[in-house]
């Protein structure tokens, strides 16, 4: 009976661990064809183009979207390589200037800003966010933390007091959705923060865009965040 | 949807009590007290404000063309006299043309997706415009959930809550991914600045945040000193990706995962100088990771 238990057991073994090749051949097979196909249609068809490139990158836009895997902007608005620098993380934020905290997306931006000089930022919400729910319903609805996602949430919160102070009386999902836009605006707002972004926008080099994907009803809004001055009152 | 927000502008320090003649232009626009870690975050005092939308793109179920735009002529007029007026068109035209070709014609799929998204790859790959996964790789909407930074770097737990550790607890835990594949690419901006870096306090964000890889900047130094500048870079390039799947098993969930055999870590180096691509895997059970931090790698392939 003890021989036909380790039996057993080393048989269930090898079946995980070739269920597991399995999965990840498919997975080789799956990156490998893509790449082929890139090659084949696109890179060899335009040589000129693609050896330029590799020569230096001089997009036009900084690009902030989420990770979400719905949500490509070069599926969406069809970036070709060499156009945006992309940056992409959960429910696409832009954190406020801070040198010790933030240095992965302060770095992005000083790159794009101050290297590469980029003429536009545009910051990509989309529904159904799935860092948004979270910000929204956590820590209210008494689930278990997740350490790293609640923490990077947190820049948000704005966003989130802001919708449910004025929205109240809205459903959940609407809620969400309108805090979706709000922290896009949120955001732009906290682009400013960063001196190179100040100074571009100053010089009106630099153009400060929100975009929203909603792949539900399949629209796309775009907007401008515009700064401007009053002319001063002069106080004798 | 016009979102405003507008502050007021009495405590501009151009708002004081001395003369100002009316021919002044400030140069000085901003005055900003940032305050971090507190629900209010920024204090500048200056006018600010959300053009209504240009344009709202509607993908319906009638045939092509048939489009909504909002906004009255006021509006219109408004984005006109703005630079962006073509890039407002232009996005327009990528987003019809996405929808028309893709969205409509496989309207069932995209209302699938809408409802959840099953991605069995997460891919960490750099923010560089020449390297998009999406692209390159042709993951198609739902595929890959996708984390891009300067570098492509995955700083270890013990460096403490980041953007990338968080979209890694979310792909983890939350979208259970079965796949992280970890892209470099040849002529990375980031590496040659990791590369270059004279001294490790450096008031630079780009220097603080290449940081996270200076073990692969040892390494390279120390296999590759005798190599001109530019083929170290290429050589601290591969390292990077090496070091950022050793800082993925610092995290308990993630090493849990990839031993039980239901996560797999994968590396890749995309080089767009010959359009090359190579592929290794990260072998778990072959790596002795307690004695040393190297590891052992199966399934290397180079596409070309």
């Amino acid at each position: 009976m003890a021989k036909q238990y380790t039996e057993d057991l080393i048989s269930g073994l090898k079946k995980d661990l070739r269920d597991k090749e399995e999965r990840d051949d498919n997975a080789v097979e799956r990156i490998k064809n893509g790449f082929i196909r890139f090659k084949t249609c696109k890179f060899d068809k335009c040589p000129k183009y693609f050896q330029e490139l590799a020569e230096g990158q001089h997009p036009k836009f900084l690009v902030f979207a989420c990770s979400d895997s719905r949500v490509s902007p070069s599926h969406v608005l069809d970036f070709q390589p060499g156009e945006a620098f992309m940056v992409r993380n959960i429910a696409n934020l832009v954190p406020p200037f801070d040198q010790l905290r933030y240095t992965g997306v302060g770095a992005a931006i000083e790159y794009a800003v101050s290297s590469l000089q980029v003429e536009n930022i545009l910051v990509i919400g989309h529904s159904r966010c799935g860092g948004i729910e979270r910000l929204m319903s956590f820590p209210e609805n008494g689930s278990a933390p997740f350490d790293f996602i609640d923490d990077w949430m947190k820049i948000a919160l704005p966003a989130k007091l802001k919708i449910k102070a004025e929205h109240s009386c809205l459903s959940s999902e609407e809620q969400n959705a309108l805090c979706e836009r709000e922290a896009v605006n949120l955001s732009l707002v906290n682009l400013l923060s960063y001196p190179y972004v100040q100074k571009a926008v100053a010089d009106q080099t630099l153009a400060l865009r929100g975009g929203y994907y909603d792949f539900v009803k399949g629209s796309f809004e775009l907007w401008q965040l515009n700064t401007e001055l009053s002319p001063p009152i002069i106080i004798p | 949807m016009a979102i405003v927000a507008s502050t007021s502008l009495s405590k501009h320090p151009l708002f004081s009590s001395s003369f100002l003649p009316a021919s002044t232009t400030p140069t000085k626009i901003f005055s900003s007290k940032l305050r971090f870690r507190e629900t209010e975050q920024i204090r500048f005092r200056l006018s600010t404000f959300f053009n209504n939308p240009g344009f709202l793109l509607m993908a319906s179920k009638e045939p092509v063309g048939l489009t909504t735009e909002l906004g009255s002529d006021k509006i219109e007029t408004a984005v006109g006299v703005e630079n962006g007026c073509g890039m407002f068109d232009e996005m327009k035209h990528r987003f019809l043309s996405f929808k028309k070709k893709k969205f409509m014609e496989n309207l069932e799929h995209y209302l699938n997706l809408s409802n959840a998204q099953t991605p069995k790859f997460m891919v960490i790959a750099c923010a560089d415009s020449r390297v998009c996964p999406s692209y390159i790789l042709g993951f198609h909407p739902g595929e890959a959930f996708i984390v891009r930074n300067v570098a492509n770097m995955v700083p270890p737990c013990e460096s403490g809550p980041s953007e990338t550790n968080a979209a890694l607890e979310f792909a983890v835990n939350s979208l259970q991914v079965e796949n992280i594949l970890v892209i470099g690419h040849s002529r990375c901006g980031g590496i040659r600045a990791l590369m270059s870096m004279e001294d490790e306090a450096d008031s630079s964000f780009i220097q603080n945040w290449v940081v996270v890889g200076k073990n692969a900047r040892l390494k390279t130094k120390s296999a590759a000193h005798n190599l001109s500048f530019d083929h170290q870079c290429r050589h601290c390039e591969k390292e990077s990706i090496n070091c950022s799947l050793l800082n993925l098993l610092t995290y308990s969930w993630i090493e849990e995962k990839v031993e039980k055999g239901t996560l797999s870590l994968h590396g890749g180096y995309y080089d767009f100088i010959d359009c090359t691509f190579e592929k290794w895997t990260l072998d778990y059970e072959g790596s002795n990771l307690k004695e040393s931090d190297k590891f052992a790698v199966r399934s290397q392939s180079f596409w070309c």
